[in-house]
């Protein structure tokens, strides 16, 4: 696993450390999480990647003193959690799945009282909440107790909360998991802009489009290990025979594509796999029948030589789309399952 | 100050402003709903002091004097029974619903100290809940049976009761699941509420020797008993001493099982 590779190009400590952490819950005959390790730089997007019940958020409760390691060890901030789990809890801040904002409270005392809880002054406390109230677009609702709000209003709540004590890295656990598409491009946007002001986020997802956007490094964990850890373009780059070039060829008369030409375009070099496609039904005047290449490398050097194979039998291309691989590809050719 | 030390109490002031956040934001909650609160704590001692102590006697069904026997007994009643709903049905529902108690929880304090807080807070709660009793049941039965000489036992056995109180609800809190709360509330409280000597004294169970020995095996008989022994001497009690004792003890095993049982809940 690539430990310390980030954190060896930059000057400072790391905000994450973690080396060959396990967690066995009591009568559970596997570990819930199986000696993984890695190392998290200050300011990086560190994205886990995985489906339910891989893992992901015991390694996060060990990570934010909630969950006792069977074994292994984990610093965040310089501290080691499982050593002074009290002085750990200053240096991190959580935003669970799940509301867990304080009804009793108002929006703005849930977020003083966090600051109060970690020692921070009454007055700089007064002075942040506003200054977060309004960045979360909550301005107008801070007198509001929580009961009534969406999943959306409160998960920004819960953020805004998490930095009232400036913590030094943030969890965040599937953090945008059941918001509507405009609360979730919210979510993504105050996650952009806190890792440009250099907070490091952990966050755990099993949505690979929330992971390849947000995430600077992607871990996939699946039945408690750590399967791969890497930028998301070098994970999706390693996948052999992901690429994909889907041909549209007229199909003159004759709607089926020619096994022939099948097999001709399987001994293109850097062609994995071909698969015909169901024929395109939106415009029966006109039948094309499509094709699907999966390529390993790039996919475009591939279009010159099947156009002129086509080309060849007086056959002509009239649609070419190029496809990259997902992280959920990535996934998939991990594990040999899908995600969700 | 040298820097080990400084290490070892730079925490500790953390700590303990961590711990008054926690505890001022629990006074704070009580006090914006100190009308719900006052009537959470006060009807049923209310009427329990009404029905057997003015109303009952007024018909003639209970002896003179009952009703300053039946006093004190519901000051100990207030005291355990306040502390023990103030600590048991907020933890359940934080712990196992709202998960609201995480924010305090991931606070730099360590867990004993949230539990203790909760400790803290129940037994504030039940003191000032008992001693709001004290005006009520003057209002209600007239006068109520008052020596100043045993006033300072009258507070301890409210300080004990009271952290007895939340002591219970600290282990049954950290015990139950929320799906469970209603049976088991049900099945804790009323025999809780009716062998805890409040309505009886105990000496005079000697008839009933069965019940007498069920009686002595509820930690609030000797709440009971002190309030007697501080308030009415005359009437036949456990001794002082042996209630404090009991009590003290009582307090440690349940503060033991009580703290156990919130690492359980708050660290996986």
């Amino acid at each position: 696993m690539s430990r310390g590779a980030v954190a060896t190009d930059r000057t400072d400590a790391p905000a994450v450390e973690v080396d060959g952490l396990v967690k066995r819950y009591p009568k559970s005959p596997v570990n819930a999480v199986d000696g993984i390790s890695f190392t998290v730089a200050p300011g990086e997007v560190f994205g886990l990647l995985g489906p339910n019940g891989a893992g992901k958020t015991t390694t996060v409760g060990m990570l934010t003193t909630r969950v006792k390691p069977t074994s292994g060890h984990a610093m965040v901030g310089g501290v080691d959690v499982g050593a002074d789990p009290v002085r750990a809890r200053s240096m991190l801040a959580v935003v669970p799945q799940r509301s867990n904002l304080d009804r009793s409270l108002s929006i703005r005392r849930n977020l003083t009282f966090h600051a109060a809880y970690h020692g921070v002054p009454a007055a700089d406390a007064a002075a942040r909440a506003d200054e977060l109230l309004a960045q979360f677009g909550l301005r107008e609702r801070g007198d509001v107790k929580p009961d009534l709000f969406s999943g959306g209003q409160s998960q920004r709540v819960m953020i805004a909360r998490a930095l009232m004590h400036q913590p030094q890295v943030l969890f965040l656990d599937e953090p945008t998991t059941g918001l509507d598409p405009a609360a979730r491009l919210f979510v993504w946007d105050r996650l952009r802009e806190l890792r440009r002001r250099g907070v490091t986020l952990i966050l755990t997802t099993h949505d690979m489009h929330e992971a390849a956007l947000l995430a600077d490094r992607v871990g996939i964990m699946d039945h408690g290990k750590l399967l791969a850890l890497d930028i998301p373009e070098a994970l999706m780059r390693g996948l052999p025979g992901s690429s994909t070039l889907e041909l549209s060829v007229h199909a003159g008369g004759n709607g089926d594509a020619p096994s022939s030409l099948v097999g001709e375009f399987e001994r293109l070099p850097g062609v994995e796999r071909v698969e015909p496609l169901p024929e395109d039904e939106q415009e029966p005047d006109d039948p094309h029948w499509r094709v699907r290449l999966y390529v390993s490398g790039e996919a475009s050097t591939l279009v010159a030589p099947t156009a002129t194979l086509l080309a060849e039998r007086g056959l002509s291309l009239s649609g070419v789309e190029l496809g990259e691989p997902t992280l959920e590809d990535v996934f998939i050719h991990l594990t040999g399952r899908t995600l969700r | 100050m040298t820097t080990a030390t400084a290490a070892v109490t730079a925490p500790a002031i953390k700590q303990r402003r961590a711990f008054t956040a926690v505890l001022r934001r629990d006074l704070l909650v009580t006090w914006s709903e100190l009308p719900v609160f006052l009537a959470q704590v006060i009807l049923q001692p209310l009427f329990l002091l009404f029905v057997f102590g003015k109303v009952l006697g007024s018909l003639g069904y209970t002896q003179h004097g009952y009703s300053d026997l039946l006093f004190p007994g519901l000051l100990a009643l207030t005291a355990v029974i306040t502390g023990m709903q103030t600590l048991a049905f907020p933890l359940v529902i934080e712990f196992g619903w709202t998960k609201e108690i995480e924010d305090r929880l991931l606070a730099p304090m360590s867990t004993a100290l949230v539990a203790a807080e909760k400790v803290l807070f129940a037994t504030l709660r039940a003191l000032t809940a008992t001693l709001v009793m004290i005006p009520v049941g003057i209002i209600v039965l007239g006068s109520i049976p008052w020596r100043w000489s045993g006033v300072p036992l009258m507070l301890l056995a409210m300080v004990l009761g009271s952290m007895l109180g939340a002591g219970l609800g600290l282990v049954l809190g950290t015990l139950v699941v929320p799906q469970r709360i209603n049976i088991v509330f049900s099945l804790v409280f009323t025999p809780l509420l009716f062998t805890g000597c409040s309505q009886y004294p105990w000496p005079s169970l000697a008839r009933l020797r069965w019940f007498q020995i069920v009686t002595a095996c509820n930690p609030m008989t000797y709440v009971s008993e002190s309030m007697r022994a501080a308030l009415v001497p005359e009437v036949p009690h456990i001794a002082p001493w042996v209630c404090i004792l009991v009590l003290v003890c009582s307090l440690a095993v349940l503060m033991v099982i009580g703290v156990r049982g919130f690492y359980r809940r708050a660290i996986d």
